[in-house]
Formats: structure tokens, sequence, C-alpha cells
């Protein structure tokens, strides 16, 4: 079994904006790597340099969220390319994020996350805004996330999220990496194998 | 099996193993396609795990990413791109997976090859570690892209959990007008519904215009499913599916062939099923349509003028703003006449034959070469399609017109290899996404488009109707 994820604490650091495709968090020139180590660095790369380059301080270079464990963002975050690498760069950014809350993800960007024992969890856009506010005002102030009662927790404000029922159960759970589950049902998952209509079995006939 | 129901409950209940504790459905992968750049992490956590590949005959790979489009010449050039070729490999021959190598005839963008071959084929589930992997779809299955972790589950297991998804009939009617593809077609629904309007849904594209449709350009439409936010999409199967298929290399033969068509008909959405949401959309007044923002729905016919922001709805209009601001487009004037730097066709969404079909209908037609300060790029899908391009004179016709024609890969659509743009240069793509730098330059524009148009603007250097040039060049 993995880790089972209940809580989250942590500052945030927010993101602001809709549509953030996967090639902006994680851009196609670094994905030449044979493994997801040390690409932490690659977070929102291109888009941190050209900020620098005009003076200005991109969220994720700001030294008031260098402690950020939770990423604050909009709607379909993660849009676009299946990439993993998007998830898991930005869990090896500084202390590493640990946990999205977000008016929506788009549905690989999601997988991927509960893949990696990441909840991506859901609010309203005036719970979106209010946490990005509150956050910015003061990036000190701590979040936390609690998934059994489906809430977040910032000084004496809660305000609900919404999680799919599944992922929930995966994380609370500890089954969230799911490679053993999956091999648990061998038997099962050959003998459907077995009885599914395929013929030939893609085999190679000019071969 | 149900005979009621749509496409995608009768393949998933016939493809589920059982349901796991969380409630998701542990789903069983007919076909699993390989590439190089989301497969080296899978491989390397089995190996760790010290678990091997449960399926290996399920398996193919191929290498579309990183490869060069230039010459055939190992090592490539770039050394990041040869480690990960030399690690792809390795791992499928360590496993005893089928691999497409460069310079087989099979090698090409795995979305173009898997049905060139016949791999792809109805009533089946595939996945592979590209969102593209929507494409397939077309034949009427359920295809979708995964991450590492996923591509590592059904190397291991042949599964994966998969949480339910809605799905909505969306029924093209009507006549698609001379010099309207379906690259128009999907763009204007990407626009209706939103970059985001599919999330959590599978897309059930139909009616009369997606049946007149070929094989080719159902794929070009089940493509950008993903782009408006669709983890899959899907035609059903019909006597256009078969006639594709039959004969294809890995296709069933003989009596085989006989009982994969009943059963693939069989899977077919039934007239009773019932949907959880439907959209019809009369393609009769659309346009050739061209984006001019950074997601594909923000995009407009070609003679229509970019959305000034009170047009949008305010949820928009942040977006709008700065897409405006990145792309150098002036709300309330159409693209006619932007400049264009560079001009691709390819892409795992228009890079078969009948795209180049398009593009060679316009250098026909205008008897145009592609202007000084023009760069335009012809990138077919697999080499089989090269081949074709060499074989019936349509590279020659290309290159005499100016354009370079390449080998197989991804290209411009990534940036991965050495064919980007650069600085704020403009592209005129058939690619799949105008996100900002995804064209390999980081302040690069994209203007996403179907072959016929980005011909037309790779012949003038700048945005036109290729309708319109075409009727205005006959007459000269």
């Amino acid at each position: 079994m993995s880790e089972a994820i209940t809580t989250i604490t942590g500052t945030a650091v927010p993101l602001p904006g809709d549509d953030i495709d996967t090639d902006r968090i994680f851009p196609g020139r670094f994905l030449k790597l044979l493994t997801f180590e040390g690409v932490g660095e690659c977070s929102f790369a291109e888009e941190r340099a050209q900020w620098a380059a005009s003076g200005r301080v991109h969220p994720l270079d700001d030294p008031r969220h260098a402690d950020a464990t939770i990423m604050l963002v909009n709607k379909n975050f993660g849009c676009g390319s299946s990439r993993e690498h998007a998830v898991q760069a930005l869990m090896r950014w500084n202390r590493g994020i640990r946990a999205f809350v977000g008016e929506s993800f788009s549905s690989i960007f999601f997988s991927n996350c509960v893949a990696n024992g990441i909840p991506a969890v859901t609010v309203t856009a005036a719970a979106a805004g209010e946490l990005m506010e509150a956050v910015a005002a003061d990036p000190s102030a701590r979040l936390r996330l609690d998934l059994t009662r489906r809430t977040i927790e910032l000084g004496d404000r809660e305000l609900p999220f919404t999680l799919p029922d599944a992922a929930r159960h995966e994380l609370l759970d500890g089954s969230w990496d799911s490679t053993a589950t999956l091999l648990a049902a061998r038997e099962e998952l050959l003998r459907l194998a077995a009885r599914l209509p395929y013929f030939d079995n893609w085999n190679d006939h000019e071969g | 099996m149900t005979s009621s129901g749509t496409l995608y409950e009768k393949v998933l209940d016939l493809h589920t193993v059982r349901r796991l504790p969380s409630g998701r459905r542990q789903l069983f992968i007919g076909l699993h396609l390989l590439n190089e750049v989301s497969s080296p992490q899978a491989f390397g956590m089995l190996r760790e795990r010290g678990i091997g590949v449960l399926c290996p005959e399920r398996t193919f790979a191929t290498v579309d990413h990183v490869i060069p489009t230039t010459a055939l010449r190992r090592p490539w050039p770039d050394a990041d791109a040869e480690a990960m070729q030399i690690e792809l490999e390795a791992n499928v021959g360590r496993d005893g997976i089928r691999y497409f190598a460069p310079g087989s005839g099979r090698q090409g963008i795995v979305h173009v090859v898997g049905p060139e071959l016949g791999l792809t084929q109805p009533g089946t589930t595939i996945c592979c570690g590209d969102s593209h992997t929507s494409t397939l779809g077309a034949f009427g299955n359920i295809s979708f892209g995964i991450g590492a972790s996923h591509v590592r589950d059904v190397l291991a297991a042949q599964s994966l959990p998969l949480a339910d998804l809605k799905v909505r009939r969306i029924d093209v009617r009507g006549r698609l007008a001379p010099g309207v593809f379906a690259k128009d077609v999907i763009l204007a629904i990407i626009r209706r519904l939103g970059a985001k309007g599919g999330v959590g849904w599978a897309y059930e594209y139909g009616g009369s215009v997606v049946d007149a449709l070929s094989m080719e350009e159902r794929m070009t439409i089940c493509n950008m499913s993903i782009e408006g936010g669709a983890l899959c999409g899907y035609v059903n199967p019909d006597a256009t599916t078969t006639a594709y298929l039959e004969g294809r290399p890995y296709a069933p033969r003989g009596a085989a062939w006989e009982r994969a068509v009943a059963y693939w008909h069989s899977v077919a959405s039934s007239p009773a099923a019932r949907y959880d949401d439907r959209l019809e959309l009369d393609a009769d007044a659309l346009e050739p349509m061209v984006t001019w923002g950074v997601t594909p729905a923000q995009c407009v016919g070609v003679n229509e003028p970019v959305p000034e922001l009170d047009a949008l709805p305010q949820s928009e209009r942040v977006l709008a703003h700065d897409a405006y601001d990145y792309m150098g487009v002036e709300p309330g004037r159409p693209l006619l006449g932007m400049p264009v730097d560079v001009a691709f066709v390819g892409s795992c969404s228009n890079s078969r034959i009948s795209d180049f079909e398009a593009v060679a209908a316009v250098i026909r037609g205008t008897q145009r070469r592609v202007p000084k300060g023009t760069r335009a790029l012809i990138v077919p899908g697999s080499e089989a399609i090269h081949q074709e391009l060499v074989t019936r004179g349509l590279a020659a016709l290309f290159v005499e017109a100016g354009f370079e024609v390449r080998r197989p890969g991804c290209s411009l659509c990534i940036g991965m290899n050495a064919d980007a743009l650069e600085g704020r240069q403009v592209g005129a793509s058939t690619s799949t996404r105008n996100f900002k730098g995804r064209q390999g330059s980081v302040l690069g524009r994209t203007l996403l488009m179907s072959p016929a148009m980005v011909a037309a603007a790779a012949l003038t250097g700048q945005v036109v109707d290729a309708r319109e040039l075409l009727t205005r060049e006959a007459e000269a």
C-alpha cells in the first residue's frame, strides 16, 4: 500500500489564470529526459525566465512563497499534453507541492495527480479568489486541507471543497499507487482477456 | 453484452475487470502504444519494483517526438534525442515488444502508424502516454492518453483505474461547403463548447457530416477531442471504418474478418441509446477556421473579426485580453492579411495523405510558389505516407513549389527536435495546439487551420481564405 493522505498543511502559492496548460508548466524542450529526477527546476521554466527578464517576479520565484506546499489555481489547470512531468516537476519544486486547490483540472492532469498521491481539490470561483487574496495579503498564512471532512481551513475560515469519491477513497486509504491493486486481479483479468471478442490478436499478415 | 446503450457503455462494460474498492473501474486495455517520451520513466519504475510486462503481445512502440525530420542517420545529432531512442530500443528489446524502427517503413507518429497498420480496431480500449491518443476513437473504440505512472500500470497489469465519464453526443448536420474540412468542424465544436467544456466527458461524434467523412477526416476530429477537454472522442464504426481496415497488415483475415465485422458493428451506439447531453451543430454555413488566441477555443471563421472583449462571456475576457497581447492581433478585425513566417502541414491531427492532397490542390490551383521570407514544411505522419508522397509525385510538386518535404515525426507540433519557430514568428499550422511556446519558441505564435488554409498561407506569406485565393487565381 502507498501512503494514506488525510491532511495537508502548509503555505500556498497562488498561480492565477484559466487554462494553464502543461506546456507552460513543463515546456516541451525539457521533455528529453529518461527519469523524473531533477525535473523540479523545469517548472514553468520558460515563463519564469521571461518574467525575470522583464523585471517581474514569478509567483514560483517569489521568496515569500518559497516554502509553499499547496498551489492555488483557477479553471482547467493542467490542460493539454498528458505529460506527467507537469505533476512530477511541481512535486519537486522547492519543498514540493503536495496539493492543488482550484476551480477545475484537466482529466489527465487530475489522474496523474491521484497516481502520485496528490489531491487536486475543487472549490468555487469565489473560494479560489478568497484563498488567493488571503495568501497574497499574508504569504505565511497556513492552509489545512482535510480530506476526511472535505474542508480547507485558513485561520478561522473553513471552506468546503469537492473531490471525486473514488480519488478521495484512494488517497485516504493509500491505494492511489494502483500497480499492486491492479495485479491482484491478474487471473480475473486474463480470463476476461481470453473471452473478449478480439480476432487474430494482431498477428501481422504481411510479416 | 448490452444491446442498448452507447458505444462507450458497451465497450467499457466488456473491458471492465472489476470495480475497485474506490469505485473506479479496473479497465482492461486491448492495445497499448508506446513512444519514447512517456515510456522510459514507466519502464524505470517497473525495473525498480521488479515487475515485468504482462502482455507484450498487446504492446507496440515507435519513436516520434524527438526524431529529427531531416536525415535518417544515427546517432541523431541531438545527444538527448539519441539517448531516448537508445532507451526505447533497450526497453522494447528486453520485453519482446514489437517496435516500428526508423527506416523500417513503419515508423511514424504513433497515432498515424496504429491506424495505418490496422492495429486500432473498433470495440477495443487503447492507451498511449500521449493525450492525442483520442485520435484513435475514430475507429469506434475508447482511446485515451495517460501519464507515465499509468503507462507503468498498463505495462504491468494491462489495465488501469478509470473514473466513469459522461457521454455527449455531438451531431454535425448539413453538408460541408467546398474548402471546409474536418479541421474546421472540430475547431468550431471546441469554440462552441470551450476548451474545458469536455472535462469529465467522452464525445460521440455523428450526424450527416461525420457519416460522410473519410477515416482520415474522422481522425482529425477525434484527435482534437482533448483540446476541448474531453478525454476521448469516438465515431461509431460503419462501412467506412471496415473498408479502411480491410487488408491492412494487422487486420483480421478470412473467417475471422467476418466475425470481427459483426462484433464491430454490434458495439455501435444503439438508436435508443441515452446520452448525458446532446449538441447539434449546423455545418452548412461553416467557414474555414483560424485560431487567433492561445487556446484552440479561441478561433473564428477566416472572414470573421477577432471577437472584441465585450462580445465574450465575462469568464473568458482575462484570457482573451492576454491572448490579444501575446498574439499581436487586433480585436474587431479579421486575421486576413496577418503575415505568416512558417507554414507547417503535419502532426497527428493532419499528416495523412488526404491532407497533402489538399495542399497539392491549392498549389495546382494557384500555380504559386512559397514567397521569399516564408518557410513551408511538409512533414508526413509516417514513412508509408512519405513514400506515397514520393511515388505519386506529390513530394516533387511540393519541392517545386518551395516547400521542404521532411521525414515523419511530431516536428513543429511540439518543437522537441530542430524544427521550431524562432522568436515571435507566426506559424500557420495544421497541428493540435496553439498554446504559448508550443512550437518551440517561447514567444512563438501559432495559428491553427486546415491543410488547405496552411497551404494558402504558405503560398502568399499571409492569412488568406484559401477558397477566395483559388477563385481569384483561376480568374486571373
